[in-house]
């Protein structure tokens, strides 16, 4: 296949998971706000803000008010953030029409339909009352693009860089999402423990869509280190580091197979995944949290440049 | 659909008796849902010099435009005589320019004519094939008789509407596909592929590798561009993707660069290559040509087949068919006054009220007057550009064109229509897939069908019988 569409069918899925997990963040923002009253709303409303890096650029336009639509039009459809979400789904869209002849035609339709209710729901800004149903539409439809992607795709090279995108995505979004949570949201250490702390860790939980699952398996007990091991070591919970470099892994093993070798990116996962699973959770706060994450987000950025170097993307 | 009299023709007549039991609303119905079938599908084109308007839908009509066997076969036989003869033009006027020996056209024709490659002079494409693919536009004038309004030699468009077209039909309308035998036009890109592969330079090892050459997604026919690649399993490529690599054309792939066979290029003669051609730019591959000449990769169509489409050469064909197949030809052309004549410019200028002129080497329709329709300051402003430079223009009767139905909002109506078959040329046969992208005029009285001024299309349907 082109180096080109490899690069435009990995970009496609990065655009199409970040967008995704936006929502998600936007969703579980909006949940929280709801059961807050409404200057400890704007907390939340902030910390989204936040947690998206989106912090500078709201601030040049709103100041400092954090108001619940000002916030969710700006991740949604603000042109004066040229990351809303409209704008990667145009991405994600724009990748797909240029991979066209490489993807099946029901992927294709799905991630146009996507597009095309999006920028029709996105036209207008969009009111507390239908927020709701805006982020049920993107769920449901990228629900579909998974379904048609999982569905109908050969699984050969295509696929398997698309896979490699969608994955490396993820975990660098679960990764900032932790790091912000521990290092950035919280006004200071006394905090720690007190409800502030654990609404927000329930929205971390939320916005991975993962509260429930955690709750299953901790029995309800908002602790920071059990579900920082939940995010980073559970391989069972697909949003987690070490789920997603388990698919990381399998997606360029298949690779390897379809080229009959290994490339420096194979060196590279190695690396990253004993780290993954050497540790332990108590090992991973001795030597800090932050560092941990920092270190983790490296190299994650690191294998995709190589994927993106050993798979001739570019020139 | 119906004769003068008001009666159905016989094409049409299994059609009409289906239509004449349907609920009125079935059709609007469908309409709406062909619509979005389109917009879900991405089979959208973009028009240039619009920017609000980047990705606009053709409007689908669902009533289709019927042709009979009998018509058809004797269609596709002044089809494949004039396809012929355009070839042997080409491979003449590269070569040893009997036809000008014989002073059946005038010389002339290709010293002012930019679609002339000096380039191509003295060199043979692979499978002497010149055009591997041709839309040949016809126009019904009476009960009987085709006409040939243009023929494109280039790199004709529509094909994706010819198979999609008929897609969107099958889907709104399967009943009606088990009462009327249409024949198949699916077979479009399959034909293509081999037909391309068949035409594989002297370089090639093993089976012949094609990809298809677009100038990126914001083409006007992007669309079409991808289809073709994904159905014929090509690889669709860009001229970022492609260089000259151990004299052949190679694409960039994830194992590095591989050589290309053939390369369909949907990329216009001058663009093809910066070294050779316009120097600007981007959308080609440097080198290309030195590579063609050496039989590195065959380009299809052969660079240089504009000449053969030209406006002015068309009103020769019916000299060239002659000349090349020794034959009368089967289909006529349309009456056609080259201005370039002072006998008939002066004829042109008298009469242009009723007259369609067009530029010799335009296209799309832009750039034409349509003398019946035109306001006097339109064609005052044409006859000053008419004496300016005579030669750049052609001019035609406007024909009585035959129409068929549209669905409207008032019930069926009749428009002007014309008819586009594809045609594949091999080394050693040409097939003429049964069907076509028939364009339609939307405006009452209009006679231009084409998308970029507000034509739609229809479903073409070849009867089995």
């Amino acid at each position: 296949m082109l180096g080109r569409s490899a690069n435009g069918v990995f970009w496609m899925f990065r655009y199409l998971e970040r967008a995704e997990n936006t929502a998600r963040l936007v969703e579980a923002g909006f949940r929280m706000a709801l059961t807050r009253d409404a200057v400890d709303a704007d907390d939340e409303w902030r910390s989204v803000i936040i947690t998206l890096g989106l912090e500078s650029a709201y601030k040049a336009k709103f100041g400092r008010a954090c108001a619940g639509p000002d916030v969710f039009n700006f991740i949604l459809r603000d042109r004066d953030n040229p990351g809303n979400l409209l704008a990667m789904c145009e991405a994600a869209r724009t990748n797909a029409r240029m991979v066209r002849a490489g993807i099946t035609r029901e992927l294709w339709e799905s991630v146009n339909e996507m597009w095309m209710g999006l920028r029709d729901m996105l036209a207008r800004p969009v009111r507390e009352s239908n927020l709701g149903e805006v982020l049920d539409t993107i769920r449901r439809h990228s629900t579909q693009v998974r379904g048609a992607m999982m569905g109908t795709m050969l699984r050969n090279e295509i696929f398997n860089f698309a896979r490699l995108g969608k994955f490396i995505e993820r975990a660098d979004n679960t990764a900032r999402l932790l790091d912000v949570k521990y290092y950035v949201l919280l006004p200071s250490v006394s905090y720690v423990g007190s409800s502030l702390d654990n609404m927000q860790w329930d929205m971390i939980l939320r916005s991975v869509s993962g509260e429930r699952a955690y709750r299953w398996l901790n029995a309800g007990r908002m602790e920071s280190r059990t579900i920082a091991e939940f995010l980073i070591l559970d391989g069972r919970f697909p949003r987690s580091l070490a789920f997603c470099y388990s698919k990381i892994q399998s997606n360029l093993a298949a690779l390897a197979r379809e080229y009959g070798s290994e490339m420096d990116s194979h060196a590279i996962l190695r690396d990253t995944q004993s780290q993954l699973h050497a540790l332990t959770i108590d090992e991973i706060f001795e030597q800090g949290l932050h560092e941990f994450i920092a270190e983790f987000i490296a190299h994650n950025q690191k294998l995709a440049q190589q994927v993106q170097r050993d798979y001739r993307f570019y020139e | 659909m119906y004769t003068a009299d008001g009666q159905v023709r016989p094409a049409y007549q299994r059609y009409s008796e289906w239509l004449g039991r349907q609920d009125r609303n079935l059709m609007r119905r469908k309409g709406i849902e062909a619509e979005a079938f389109f917009r879900r599908t991405g089979i959208t084109f973009n028009v240039y010099g619009q920017a609000d308007a980047e990705e606009r839908l053709i409007p689908f009509d669902p009533v289709p435009r019927i042709v009979s066997g009998n018509e058809w076969r004797k269609l596709s036989k002044g089809i494949e005589q004039r396809v012929r003869a355009l070839n042997a033009f080409l491979h003449d006027i590269y070569h040893r320019q009997e036809i000008f020996r014989a002073g059946r056209v005038p010389v002339r024709l290709l010293s002012q004519n930019a679609a002339f490659l000096p380039q191509m002079s003295g060199f043979a494409p692979p499978g002497g094939v010149y055009t591997h693919i041709v839309g040949i536009d016809l126009v019904r004038t009476g009960p009987d008789d085709f006409m040939v309004l243009e023929d494109n030699a280039r790199t004709p468009s529509g094909v994706s509407y010819m198979l999609e077209n008929r897609e969107t039909m099958m889907a709104m309308f399967p009943e009606l596909f088990t009462r009327v035998r249409v024949r198949e036009v699916s077979d479009y890109p399959r034909h293509l592929a081999r037909s391309l592969a068949a035409c594989a330079p002297p370089a090639t090892t093993g089976k012949p590798v094609v990809a298809v050459l677009t100038p990126g997604i914001y083409n006007s026919a992007y669309y079409e561009h991808a289809f073709l690649a994904d159905q014929m399993g090509a690889e669709l490529v860009e001229g970022s993707d492609l260089r000259v690599e151990n004299g052949r054309i190679a694409m960039r792939t994830t194992r590095g660069y591989q050589p290309i066979d053939v390369l369909y290029r949907r990329v216009d003669d001058e663009y093809l290559d910066p070294l050779t051609f316009n120097p600007q730019s981007v959308l080609g591959v440097s080198g290309i040509m030195d590579v063609y000449r050496s039989g590195g990769i065959t380009i299809a169509n052969a660079p240089g087949t504009g000449i053969a489409d030209d406006k002015a050469i068309y009103s020769f064909m019916p000299e060239i068919v002659e000349f090349y197949t020794g034959e009368k030809p089967l289909l006529p052309n349309v009456e056609t006054f080259r201005c370039s004549e002072p006998d008939s410019l002066a004829y042109v200028l008298d009469n242009i009220a009723d007259l369609v002129v067009k530029e010799v080497h335009g296209s799309g329709g832009y750039g034409m007057l349509i003398g019946p329709t035109a306001s006097k300051k339109e064609i005052a402003r044409f006859i000053a550009k008419l004496k300016a430079k005579p030669e750049n223009y052609i001019a035609q009767p406007t024909l009585s064109l035959s129409t068929v139905p549209i669905f409207t909002k008032s019930g069926l109506a009749p428009r002007h229509v014309d008819l586009r078959p594809f045609v594949l040329v091999s080394p050693d046969r040409i097939d003429i897939t049964p069907g076509g992208l028939t364009r339609v005029a939307l405006k009452k009285g209009s006679l231009v069908v084409n998308s970029s001024q507000g034509g739609g299309t229809k479903d073409s349907w070849v009867l089995d019988d």
